[in-house]
C-alpha cells in the first residue's frame, strides 16, 4: 500500500500547502511562461475567429467531400480530453479509489476548459454562428425546430449537459475549500471574493450530510453521462453509412480513446505543475504510476479498436469497407494512419510497461504527448476517409490552410489561458478531501475518503 | 441665618430605568465550543445529546458523519429531490421531442415514423441527467439555507478555525434547555480547547 500523502502533514499544513499557492500569489517562472504563452495563443484564436466571421468558412480547407475538417477533428479531440476529468471524479469515486483525491479538482477544471474549447469548433463551423440558438427548441413564429432524430442535435444536448453537470460537480466540490480559503485569507479582496463564492458555508453537520449525498449522486449521474457523451459523439459518424464509420465498435472505441487522451493530458499537465508548486507530497510518483497503468490499459482497448476495424472490413467481405481500409492505410493519406499507429500504439504501449518509465517524469511526459498527438491523428484519419468516395468523380483532397492551424493553436491557447488562471485563483487540489485522507493522529478522518459514508 | 432649603424631590423619577430587556442588547445565539480532534467532538456531541440538549450543530473541516448521527439528523432527502428532478426532466425531454417531431413540426425523413421513440432516448437521458444535477445543486442550497452571506457564528473570531484545524460544537439559544451560564459551564466540562457565547 503506497501512502497517498507523503511526509508528516496535518490539517494546517495541508491547508497551507494548497491554499497558499492561491492566497500568496507568488508564482514560479513556469506559471508565467505557461500563462503568457496561453495568452498569446488566445490572441491567435481571436484573430482567426474574427477573420472567419468576416470571410466565412471558405478560409478553411474544407470542401465538398470533406465538409468537416479540422473543426470536427478538434471538437472530438477536445471532448475526449475532457473525459478524464469526469472519469477521475465520478467513476473512481464510485470505485472508492482514494488516489483520485489528489487529481480530481485539477482534472475537473481541465474537463470544463476542454469542453469549452470543444464547443468553440461546432459553433464557428456553422457559418452563421449568430444563429446558434436555432439548435435548441425554443418557441418561435418561424416554426423552426431541431430535428431530434439527428445525432448532431443529440450532440448539442449531450455537450451542453456535460458542460453544465461538470460545472455543478466541480463547484459543489469547491465550496468547502472556498470556505477554507475565506477563513485563511489575509487580504481583504480575497476575503470578499472567496467569501462570496463560498456561499456562507460553515461546515454544519446537516449540510455535510446533504452535501455528501449530492456529491455521491452527482458521481453516479456523471458516470453514465461521460460514457453517453462520447457515445453520442461517435454516433455523429456511426449513424452515417460511410464505410468504416458505420460500425458498432465506434461508441466503446471512442470512449476508450477519450479516456486514453484525457489521462494523457492530466498527467502531461500535472508533471510540470507539481514540480513548480512543490506539490510532490500530494501528487506522488505512485499517482503517476497508477495513471500510466490506466493509459496502458486504455491504449490496448484503442489498439483493439484499430485491429477490429481492419478485421471487420476484411472478414465482412464488404468490398467498400475493404477498399476504404486499403485506401486509409496505403492511400494518399496513409502517412497519417502510420502516425496514428506510431504515436498511439508504438510509443506508449512499448514504454509504459516499464515501471522506470511510469515513474520517470521525462519519459512519462514523452508518452503523454505522444498519446495526445496520436489521438489527434486518430480523428484526422477518420475524417480524411471522406476524401475518397465510392465514385471517382467525387474524389477530392483535403488540405488544411493556415487558418485551420491558427484556430487549432488558438484553442490550445484558450485552454492554457483558462487553466493557468484556475491554478492562480482556485485551489488545485481539494483541501477538504486531502484532510480527510490524513491519518487520525494527524487530525484527519482516518483515511476514509470523502463520500464513503453518505447516508 | 440658617434657612433650611428643602431638597426638591421630583414627583416623577426621570432617571432611565430599563423596563424589561433592552431590545438593542445583543442576544445570545449559541455556545460555541472548539475541539482539537474529530474524536473529541464526537464524544462531546454524544454527551451534549445525553445531557438533553436538542438544538445542536457541529462545524467541521470535513464531514464527520458520527456527529450527524449523534444529533439524530435523518437520512438526507437529497436522493428524493434528485430523483424527482431527474424523472421530471426525462419525461419533459421525451415529451418535447415527441410533440415537436410528431405534431408541432413534423418532418418526414426517409419515411420514418414521426414517433420514432428510440431516437428520442439520448436527449431524454441527457435531460434527465441535467435536471437531476441542477435540482441536486439548487435543492442543496435551498434545504441548507445557502447562500447565506452572514450568520451569527461568523461573529466569533475563533469560528474561522472550523475550516482550518478545529472542530466546533454549537448549542443554540433556541434550545429549551439553554441558559447562558449553565450551558457555558456544561460546555466547559466537555474538554474543549475554547468556549464562548456567540451573540446574534
Amino acid at each position: 500500500m503506497h501512502p497517498l500523502v507523503l511526509n508528516k502533514h496535518d490539517l494546517v499544513s495541508v491547508g497551507d500547502a494548497i491554499g497558499n499557492v492561491v492566497l500568496e500569489g507568488k508564482h514560479p517562472r513556469g506559471w508565467w511562461i505557461g500563462f503568457l504563452a496561453g495568452f498569446a495563443m488566445l490572441q491567435v484564436l481571436a484573430i482567426s475567429v474574427a477573420w472567419l466571421f468576416y470571410m466565412g468558412v471558405g478560409i478553411w480547407g474544407i470542401n465538398v467531400p470533406v465538409a468537416w475538417g479540422f473543426a470536427i477533428i478538434n471538437f472530438v479531440w477536445w471532448i475526449g480530453i475532457g473525459h478524464a476529468g469526469t472519469l477521475i471524479s465520478a467513476i473512481l469515486l464510485l470505485l472508492h479509489q482514494k488516489w483520485r483525491t489528489s487529481i480530481n479538482r485539477f482534472s475537473e477544471a481541465m474537463t470544463i476548459f476542454a469542453v469549452m474549447c470543444a464547443g468553440v469548433f461546432p459553433l464557428i463551423h456553422m457559418g452563421r454562428p449568430w444563429f446558434f440558438y436555432w439548435l435548441y427548441p425554443f418557441p418561435n413564429i418561424a416554426g423552426v425546430y431541431p430535428q431530434f432524430r439527428s445525432p448532431l442535435t443529440w450532440d448539442v444536448f449531450a455537450v451542453t449537459t456535460y458542460f453544465t453537470v461538470s460545472l455543478v460537480f466541480w463547484y459543489i466540490g469547491l465550496v468547502p475549500d472556498l470556505a477554507a480559503l475565506r477563513d485563511q485569507a489575509q487580504k481583504k479582496w480575497q476575503r470578499i471574493l472567496y467569501g462570496l463564492l463560498a456561499l456562507g458555508w460553515r461546515g454544519s453537520a446537516i449540510h455535510w450530510r446533504r452535501y455528501e449525498k449530492v456529491y455521491l449522486l452527482l458521481g453516479g449521474l456523471s458516470t453514465p453521462l461521460v460514457l453517453s457523451v462520447h457515445t453520442v459523439v461517435s454516433f455523429d459518424f456511426a449513424v452515417s453509412i460511410v464505410p468504416l464509420w458505420h460500425a458498432t465498435i465506434f461508441p466503446p472505441f471512442f470512449v476508450a480513446g477519450a479516456i486514453f487522451s484525457g489521462f494523457a493530458m492530466v498527467v502531461a499537465l500535472a508533471i510540470p505543475i507539481r514540480h513548480w508548486y512543490k506539490l510532490e507530497d500530494f501528487f506522488t510518483d505512485h499517482h503517476m504510476d497508477v495513471m500510466a497503468k490506466v493509459m496502458l490499459a486504455t491504449g490496448f482497448l484503442v489498439t483493439y479498436g484499430y485491429f477490429s476495424e481492419v478485421w471487420m472490413a476484411w472478414y465482412g467481405h464488404s468490398l467498400y469497407e475493404w477498399g476504404t481500409t486499403i485506401e486509409r492505410i496505403f492511400g494518399p493519406y496513409g502517412w497519417s494512419y502510420w502516425c496514428l499507429i506510431f504515436f498511439n500504439c508504438g510509443i506508449p504501449l512499448t514504454l509504459l510497461w516499464s515501471k522506470k518509465v511510469r515513474r520517470s517524469e521525462f519519459w512519462l511526459e514523452v508518452c503523454c504527448i505522444s498519446i495526445l498527438i496520436g489521438m489527434w491523428f486518430e480523428r484526422y484519419v477518420i475524417v480524411i476517409t471522406l476524401s475518397r468516395d465510392q465514385v471517382p468523380s467525387s474524389w477530392g483532397r483535403y488540405n488544411p490552410t493556415i487558418w485551420d492551424y491558427a484556430t487549432m493553436v488558438g484553442s490550445l491557447g484558450l485552454f492554457f489561458f483558462l487553466f493557468f488562471l484556475f491554478i492562480r485563483y482556485l485551489p488545485m487540489i481539494s483541501i477538504t478531501e486531502m484532510r480527510e485522507l490524513l491519518p487520525k493522529k494527524q487530525g484527519g478522518g482516518g483515511g476514509h475518503s470523502i463520500m464513503e459514508n453518505a447516508p | 441665618m440658617n434657612v433650611d432649603i428643602p431638597t426638591i424631590v421630583p414627583m416623577v423619577d426621570t432617571t432611565v430605568v430599563p423596563h424589561g430587556p433592552d431590545p438593542d442588547a445583543p442576544k445570545p445565539f449559541a455556545v460555541l465550543a472548539g475541539f482539537a480532534t474529530a474524536d473529541d467532538l464526537v464524544v462531546a456531541t454524544r454527551k451534549a445529546v445525553a445531557a438533553g440538549y436538542t438544538r445542536l450543530d457541529t462545524h467541521t473541516p470535513y464531514p464527520v458523519a458520527e456527529t450527524a448521527d449523534a444529533i439524530g439528523y435523518p437520512k438526507s432527502e437529497m436522493g428524493a429531490v434528485m430523483l424527482i428532478g431527474g424523472l421530471t426532466g426525462a419525461f419533459a425531454g421525451f415529451f418535447m421531442q415527441y410533440w415537436n417531431n410528431a405534431y408541432g413540426y413534423s418532418l418526414n425523413i426517409g419515411g420514418r415514423p414521426y414517433m420514432s421513440w428510440p431516437s428520442f432516448v439520448p436527449i431524454a437521458f441527457e435531460m434527465m441527467v441535467l435536471t437531476a444535477a441542477l435540482s441536486g445543486f439548487f435543492g442543496l442550497m435551498a434545504l441548507c439555507g445557502l447562500p447565506r452571506l452572514n450568520h451569527p457564528l461568523f461573529n466569533s473570531t475563533a469560528f474561522d478555525r472550523f475550516s482550518r484545524d478545529q472542530f466546533f460544537l454549537s448549542i443554540e439559544a433556541v434550545d429549551p434547555k439553554y441558559d447562558s451560564a449553565a450551558t457555558l459551564a456544561f460546555a466547559a466540562t466537555l474538554n474543549p480547547v475554547s468556549v464562548e457565547e456567540v451573540m446574534e
